[in-house]
């Protein structure tokens, strides 16, 4: 028994057509920049939104108004009841749905112990923290026993230092759940941390899904590249070498035919003020457009026949002094370049 | 506390204020203070006062019933027409009240389209009797309360009442639990106003429900027919209407509708 | 600083200079058809002159005008009403009598045959208030025929009482004989005996700041073809 959506939704100029698998017990992260859609999915699945078929353990959930389908939604900025505290709010839903008085509200507060926030049961949405309003949130979500859990940003309102600790614990709850879980964030580190697989969203359709790890190595994407930090190409394999499509020849540790993606991370490639002697494989004349200092390195994006990001140690930085516009040489080994074939959802 | 404010915005204001005060200070001065007591608490008086206050909040408590829904139905409901049902709705706003009261009476008068059956099936007939003073005042007061109520739904995040669906909330509870929660202190100010209005309205009461002491007689009635005979109790009359009204609208104001914002 | 110069600006606007040729007169409602077909006789006779008309309940008129309301001429429904400006104006005369006669909707439903139909509980009754002269009136008539009336409404003016009955609000009423005669068949007169106890004198004045045209008006009232008009709206004529 599981979950699968064909969401359609056709709005003004924007277009969602996206197909969604999801096992009992998986959590799945719909992923992508703003604007691809990852919203209207959820609002589709929840029935909010009209537009395409859902079935659920086998029962079809097309036509069925919003308060008949067993969802739990989080909301982004969790729209806890104002006027009720934490306690109604979790008992709302069982209320709302049959559930005696005195029943509703013993459960919503083993919902609140669940979440460890039995002390703030009668703290109105407004008394709560960040952190407390998103448990309070996710335990209103979960109190109706939902076969369908959406959380729609779910950490997006919460500064740096709570979020570690309330991804965590979400990341504990969704384990629990036995449920179908789809959320949808634009941050790569929660999507990796809370969902067993992650589906990439572009312009209303998936461009890529798979299991973290997978995304995480072969991205097939700019945008996907971009979020895991490495260096990706298109091109059509020969044997040992692969011609770019935009330009460039590269030389590879895995022999292949055919159209594939090139991926290889930014600390591969070295950098060098002359061409080096012997002149290795892969060796391409290139010009710093930009430096970003991070944490232990510093990031160079450099244009060239491919442009590359390059990782470079804070010494090298010194030996190169590098400005915007030098000239130099990018050094990349092949044995850290991944090539495979362009397929399946990447494809386009 | 003047000095850093722009004259041009400060000497129409005051002009303004002066405006709205001014003629309440004449009727203080021309008040007949050595006869006050006695007047005050003739029984015309209190009676016109007491009929006053009950048909006031009758009619508020009307216009909520009724006004409400009808404010939810213009901010959310899906309607056909809605601008031009939103028109209609404001209509008793311009109209002079007494056109009102006639036009209430070609309905629901003894042989009013509406009135008639009322009269022929339940012997209701509802001119000359204290609950055509409320519904006459309703006719008139529910602009008010469905103006305030509808933006302040307008206002409303709409996502909560999404929110509420999710959980399996049906439009109903979500409208008594979470939308009408939200909008209470819209509600409260409509409804002030619409009780202010209320108090003060004569045209279409005297014109649907006629003038009888202890009856139909309101104070603004009691204030009309006693200037054209005797301006000193209309003076008291009005004295007490402007006491009452000033004095339940400040304690209400401090207690719900400051908080509002 | 402002607020007067705005005020006076408003006044000035809304209230026309006397310039002698237009008559502002104030009138008794009960006025309303005869002195409206006056009004377009006289300026027929008198080139150039205009007459317009404030028509209301005397009691309230008469308040307008001892607030300095911008009348010519004033014709009342009782010697009261006229006495409460007696500073303002010239030398009042009775001009017309009315009377008082019961008014029932067209076809009379409820089958209303004397005076003594207004003491019934179940009847729908509408007077004028007493504080108004065909209040007075009725309160005079009812005690001549010692019957206790039992109102259900007690209405500003005559008009406001003929309104309710037009409309069929009410079974029965008092007003007077001319507006019955000027509702047309919508309403229905009875007469009655004790009518001859109330009869209502008219009066009219010039106000003592009136033009020379207020002055001439007046004499077109009670002049022939005043009497004439008034007679045949049903006014008794001294």
């Amino acid at each position: 028994m599981s979950l699968r959506a064909e969401l359609r939704v056709v709005r003004d100029r924007f277009r969602l057509d996206v197909d969604l698998d999801v096992a009992p017990g998986e959590v799945v992260a719909l992923l992508g920049p703003n604007g691809a859609g990852k919203t209207t999915a959820l609002r589709a699945l929840a029935g909010l939104t009209p537009g395409g078929r859902v079935r659920v353990d086998g029962a079809a959930w097309d036509g069925l108004p919003v308060r008949r389908r067993p969802v739990g939604v989080v909301f982004q900025d969790y729209l806890l009841f104002p006027t009720m505290s934490a306690l109604e709010n979790v008992a709302f839903g069982l209320r709302a749905r049959g559930v005696r008085r005195a029943a509703a509200r013993a459960e919503a507060a083993r919902w609140l112990e669940r979440v460890g926030l039995a002390a703030h049961a009668e703290s109105r949405p407004r008394a709560l923290s960040g952190g407390q309003a998103q448990r309070v949130a996710l335990a209103r979500a979960l109190a109706t026993g939902p076969r369908l859990l959406l959380l729609d940003e779910p950490l997006a309102a919460l500064d740096a230092g709570t979020r570690v600790h309330v991804r965590a614990e979400l990341s504990r709850h969704l384990g629990e759940f036995t449920g179908h879980t789809v959320l949808v964030t634009h941050d790569p580190l929660d999507a990796m941390v809370l969902a067993d697989r992650l589906v990439i969203l572009e312009r209303g359709r998936v461009v890529q899904e798979g299991t973290p790890a997978e995304v995480a190595r072969t991205p097939r994407t700019d945008y996907v590249a971009h979020l895991v930090g490495l260096n990706l190409y298109r091109g059509v394999a020969e044997g040992g070498t692969v011609r770019l499509d935009g330009g460039g020849v590269l030389t590879v540790a895995e022999p292949a035919d055919g159209p594939v993606h090139v991926a290889f991370p930014p600390a591969a490639v070295s950098l060098f003020p002359q061409a080096p002697a012997g002149s290795p494989r892969n060796t391409w004349p290139v010009t710093v457009a930009g430096v970003e200092q991070h944490a232990h390195t510093t990031r160079v994006r450099l244009d060239g026949a491919p442009p590359v990001l390059a990782d470079i140690t804070t010494a090298t930085l010194a030996d190169l002094r590098l400005r915007p516009g030098d000239a130099l040489w990018a050094v990349l080994k092949a044995t850290e370049v991944r090539t495979y074939p362009i397929t399946g959802a990447g494809g386009g | 506390m003047i000095r850093d404010r722009p004259l041009v915005l400060v000497l129409p204001a005051l002009a303004g204020l002066a405006f709205l005060v001014v003629p309440l200070l004449g009727l203080l001065v021309r008040a007949p203070w050595a006869e006050l007591p006695a007047r005050l608490f003739s029984a015309e008086v209190g009676n016109a006062l007491r009929l006053s206050l009950v048909c006031a909040s009758l009619a508020t408590a009307l216009c909520l019933v009724l006004g409400v829904p009808l404010a939810w139905l213009l901010a959310r409901g899906d309607v056909p027409g809605r601008g031009l049902l939103r028109a209609l709705v404001t209509v008793p706003l311009v109209l002079p009240p007494v056109v009102g009261g006639v036009a209430l009476l070609l309905v629901l008068g003894r042989r009013g389209l509406v009135g008639q059956h009322l009269e022929a099936w339940f012997g209701v007939s509802l001119p000359f009797t204290t609950a055509g003073v409320v519904v006459a005042e309703a006719f008139v007061a529910m602009p008010f309360l469905v103006i305030a109520v509808e933006g302040a739904l307008r206002a409303a995040d709409p996502r909560y009442e999404e929110a509420a669906a999710t959980l399996g909330a049906s439009r109903w509870l979500t409208f008594r639990r979470v939308t009408l929660p939200s909008v209470a202190p819209g509600v409260v100010a409509g409804a002030v106003l619409c009780w202010a209005r209320a108090l003060g309205e004569f045209g279409a009461t005297i014109t649907f429900a006629g003038n009888f002491p202890g009856e139909t007689t309101t104070m603004p009635l009691a204030v009309y027919l006693a200037l054209e005979t005797d301006p000193d109790a209309a003076i008291v009359l009005s004295l007490v209407l402007l006491l009452v009204s000033v004095g339940v609208l400040a304690g209400l104001r401090d207690r719900w509708v400051g908080g509002a914002g | 600083m402002l607020a007067p110069v705005l005020a006076a600006a408003l006044v000035g606007a809304c209230s026309s200079a006397p310039d002698g040729t237009t008559v502002t007169v104030y009138a008794a409602a009960s006025l309303t058809e005869v002195f409206t077909g006056l009004g377009a006789d006289f300026q027929a006779a008198n080139p150039g002159a205009r007459v317009s008309f404030n028509f209301g309940g005397s009691s309230a008129l008469a308040q307008q005008i001892g607030q300095g309301a911008p009348a010519d001429v004033f014709a009342s429904a009782s010697p009261a009403t006229m006495e409460q400006v007696a500073a303002e104006v010239d030398r009042p005369v009775t001009f017309a009598r009315n009377r008082l006669e019961i008014a029932v909707p067209g076809g009379n439903p409820a089958g209303v045959t004397g005076l003594a139909d207004f003491g019934r509980a179940e009847a729908r009754i509408a007077l004028c208030a007493e504080r108004v002269p065909c209040g007075a009136a009725a309160g005079e008539v009812f005690r001549a025929a010692g019957i206790t009336p039992r109102p259900d409404t007690l209405e500003q003016d005559v008009k406001a009482v003929l309104t309710k009955v037009r409309l069929g609000e009410v079974d029965a009423a008092l007003v007077y004989r001319t507006d019955v005669r000027a509702a047309g068949g919508e309403v229905e007169g009875i007469g009655f005996a004790e009518a001859e106890r109330a009869v209502n004198d008219y009066p009219i004045a010039p106000l003592k700041r009136a033009s020379p045209r207020g002055r001439q008006f007046v004499d077109f009232v009670v002049s022939q073809a005043g009497r004439a008009a008034l007679t045949a709206a049903g006014f008794d004529v001294p």
